[in-house]
């Protein structure tokens, strides 16, 4: 094959993927390693790359200290019951004490932040979210980023990290290639920061044809965050923890700002309130510990967001379908009709085209919700990803490891969705997680840790060999047929890619069989994952570009083997609303009051489950209105 | 609501190719004018829409669910800081102009090089804070937070 090998040599800090995890990432490290050669890989071009790619109406993380709004302590706690207890509450803590400062530098670069025009505060959505005109948040950021970095290569998709083969378990770099000139690059560096993105588009989308692009999340996110650190061998946490979102029918446009700043609601088709019926049976499913409508009601804290859906999910089946968002009212104010067009201009531009082309006029029509298929990713609310040490001073021994952020790889960190059990990072946490790991890695170069690295040759070719042979299945079985997709030597992209989603849908609870699963399901679709898994070998690709359909496809892959494993080893229904575990339908404190790590045998293929403890941050200052309640004897 | 090209409009110059986050915008060997090759990984992001010099690109909804006859266009200026949309419904009922910030100053202008900034002194890199804390946390003097400043303790267990 004629492509080119490009080796960029004597890396200090590759940045693999950035969106805002990697943006933060680079420019940070700049500023702790001055003299230090900082590289960012990313497969599409950075200023528009990653989630928030098309710009966000919200930044949903800061907490604003400086104007007396929150405590990092307060968004643990929300976080936590949001997540029904599964968070790593040390790194939570640790992004939420940094998150302002990352927040306030994007308004120096630029951002239009909005204005409470009466306190002079950030203007306020809901208790967490700040309203931003985002439309270019991504190339405001990209361009803080672009000036750190001493090279960007755009159009690069990395495939695998490379591994040192001096020391075990300790990172060299990585390998990837041009989806443009089909150039293989080499990455020789001495820590790689993962900002690469979660899953979208592993379990089947509601929509269909033309509209499979039409995912909540970005289509471009592979999973490629837990593709690159899976295949190295990196302990992975919370990947059953796939998330749900209860959005507009077919647009999936965002809700965040109609519940909360246009002060919209739901009913179901008759104009009925629904939610409340569903809680007293659901109560008993989760326990008063996780929902406790009346708490929530009198203080500050949320139903968590899979209950939520859970009542939605409920009273759809119940025959009172379709639940709609109640519009009409808030829409008859000008303004507030204004701020909800916006809204969605400003971050899911195809919710408005949807709406334009059914005429749907939210002022004088509710529009229908609906409840989307599951994705894994980690930085919204949900906690997929790599298990991080945490930072020094917070971390308990069972999560503390030498450097902030940094995986059970050596010199391999995460940000954003890479890192595990860190919900609600949303895009402000991310950037700030790329800061934090820029900064330990930075710290693990200059102590030495990162000496005596050695990347053979043969390690090099072999991964070009396997970058590459899609290409080759393809040359050599293409000119068995005639023409046209069908032949019986390999499936393209596309087609592995619907037999995954099918397979994730059915049998690892899909909004195919209502969000269901249990042990038999999970049992049997592992077993046709170990078949897609050897179809995968032959996978094949006309052009470079469905060769980066390829790989993203088997990141896409090892990102849903690692959820069937997870979803198996979790015996209970922790978050109904994101999926049920049919056989064990109820939450389990006594024996699943932990986190889930696993770790693929990079070798082998093989998973090892374990359970690992949580650690709660306990203190005097609690949320001032549950104190109260708690002293009046509610719990 | 995957991207389309007119033809009369584009010149092939291929700046939606440079921009398009999922690599779907690709530029026809024969016509040599860009178009997408792949409709449904198109996110309608609007990103190659918003890049196109002379406004040949535009969207139709997804053809699954979507029906004909709708438009969103949109202009977006660098220069001014500001982005324009206008949205016309199929029955022509409604047709809104929406006009947003897209930056609050001339663009690039607030960046900075953190090579150039004075380096950090030594014993820093063994403390908890980033680059510009702890001013920027709070825009004070304050120290950063940790689990004693707050009276915190993390232990292990069940607690609420």
């Amino acid at each position: 094959m004629g492509y080119k090998t490009i080796i960029e040599d004597d890396i200090d800090i590759l940045v693999a993927g950035a969106g805002l995890g990697g943006t933060g990432a680079a420019f940070e490290a700049r500023y702790w390693g001055q003299d230090k050669k900082i590289v960012i890989a990313e497969k599409a071009n950075i200023d528009r790359s990653g989630a928030v790619a098309q710009g966000l109406y919200a930044i949903n993380c800061y907490m604003g200290t400086r104007f007396g709004e929150n405590n990092p302590e307060d968004h643990v706690r929300y976080a936590r019951i949001d997540l029904m207890g599964m968070v790593r509450e040390d790194l939570a803590f640790d992004m939420a004490r940094h998150v302002d400062s990352a927040v306030h530098q994007f308004e120096e670069w630029g951002l239009p932040i909005m204005r409470n025009t009466k306190t002079g505060a950030y203007l306020r959505e809901g208790r967490w979210q700040i309203m931003i005109h985002g439309e270019s948040y991504k190339p405001i950021v990209a361009e803080a980023a672009k000036k750190s970095a001493d090279k960007v290569f755009n159009r690069v998709c990395v495939t695998h990290l490379l591994m040192d083969e001096a020391k075990e378990n300790r990172v060299a770099g990585a390998v990837g290639f041009n989806v443009r000139t089909g150039n293989y690059h080499v990455f020789k560096s001495k820590t790689v920061i993962c900002g690469a993105g979660g899953a979208s588009n592993i379990f089947k989308p509601r929509s269909v044809g033309e509209g499979a692009g039409r995912v909540w999340y970005a289509p471009w996110s592979s999973g490629s965050a837990y593709g690159l650190m899976i295949e190295a061998g990196a302990k992975m946490t919370q990947m059953e923890n796939r998330i749900v979102l209860a959005r507009f029918k077919d647009g999936y446009g965002p809700v965040g700002a109609y519940f909360l700043h246009l002060k919209t609601y739901t009913q179901n088709a008759y104009g009925e309130e629904y939610e409340s019926k569903w809680f007293p049976a659901l109560q008993k499913m989760v326990g008063k510990e996780y929902l406790d409508p009346e708490a929530s009601h009198t203080t500050h804290r949320p139903i968590p967001t899979c209950l939520r859906n859970h009542a939605i999910i409920s009273e759809v089946n119940a025959g009172r379908g379709p639940i709609h968002m109640v519009t009409m009212e808030a829409f008859q104010d000008p303004h507030l009709e204004e701020i909800g067009w916006h809204n969605f201009l400003g971050m899911t531009v195809g919710q408005a085209v949807l709406w334009a082309a059914t005429d749907v006029d939210p002022k004088y029509e509710n529009p229908e919700l609906t409840t989307s298929e599951p994705y894994v990713m980690g930085s919204h609310a949900t906690g997929c990803g790599a298990w991080c040490s945490g930072p020094e001073d917070v971390s308990p021994d069972d999560y503390f490891w030498g450097y902030n952020r940094m995986t059970t790889i050596e010199g391999l960190f995460g940000a954003g969705d890479a890192v595990g059990g860190t919900p609600h990072a949303f895009s402000s946490g991310s950037f700030t997680e790329g800061r934090l790991s820029a900064k330990a890695a930075c710290k693990y170069i200059d102590d030495g840790k990162a000496e005596g690295i050695r990347v053979t040759d043969a390690q090099i070719s072999r991964r070009k060999e396997e970058i590459y042979k899609p290409m080759e299945t393809y040359t050599v079985g293409r000119n068995e047929i005639v023409a046209g997709s069908v032949n019986p030597n390999y499936i393209n992209p596309r087609q592995g890619l619907d037999r995954l989603q099918k397979l994730m849908d059915e049998y690892c609870g899909g909004f195919g069989v209502n969000y269901m699963t249990n042990d038999k399901l999970l049992s049997i679709g592992l077993k046709k994952m170990a078949i897609l898994g050897e179809d995968l070998d032959k996978v094949a690709a006309e052009d470079v570009h469905e060769l980066l359909r390829a790989w993203e496809l088997k990141h896409r892959f090892l990102t849903s083997e690692a959820v069937f494993q997870h979803t198996m080893f979790r015996k209970e229904t922790r978050w109904p609303g994101y999926y049920y575990r049919g056989d064990a339908m109820k939450v389990d404190d006594e024996n699943w009051h932990v986190l889930t790590v696993s770790r693929r045998d990079p070798k082998t293929g093989e998973y090892t489950m374990e359970k690992a403890p949580l650690y709660h941050l306990v203190g005097d200052i609690e949320d001032k209105d549950l104190a109260k309640l708690k002293a009046e004897g509610h719990h | 609501m995957p991207t389309f090209v007119y033809m009369t409009r584009c010149d092939g110059c291929g700046q939606c190719v440079d921009i398009c986050p999922s690599d779907i915008m690709h530029i026809d060997k024969t016509l040599r004018r860009a178009y997408n090759i792949e409709p449904n990984m198109c996110w309608e992001c609007y990103s190659c829409v918003k890049a196109c010099p002379h406004h040949a690109i535009d969207v139709r909804g997804y053809a699954d669910f979507a029906p004909l006859g709708h438009s969103v266009r949109v202009h977006r200026d660098e220069e001014k800081g500001t982005i324009a949309w206008r949205i016309k419904f199929r029955n022509g009922k409604k047709d809104m102009d929406l006009l947003a910030p897209i930056t609050t100053k001339p663009w690039g202008s607030g960046h900075y090089d953190l090579a150039s900034v004075p380096a950090p002194a030594k014993d820093m890199v063994n403390t908890e804070l980033l680059y510009n804390e702890p001013k920027y946390v709070a825009m004070n003097e304050n120290d950063l937070m940790t689990l004693e400043s707050n009276g915190l303790e993390i232990k292990e267990g069940v607690y609420y």
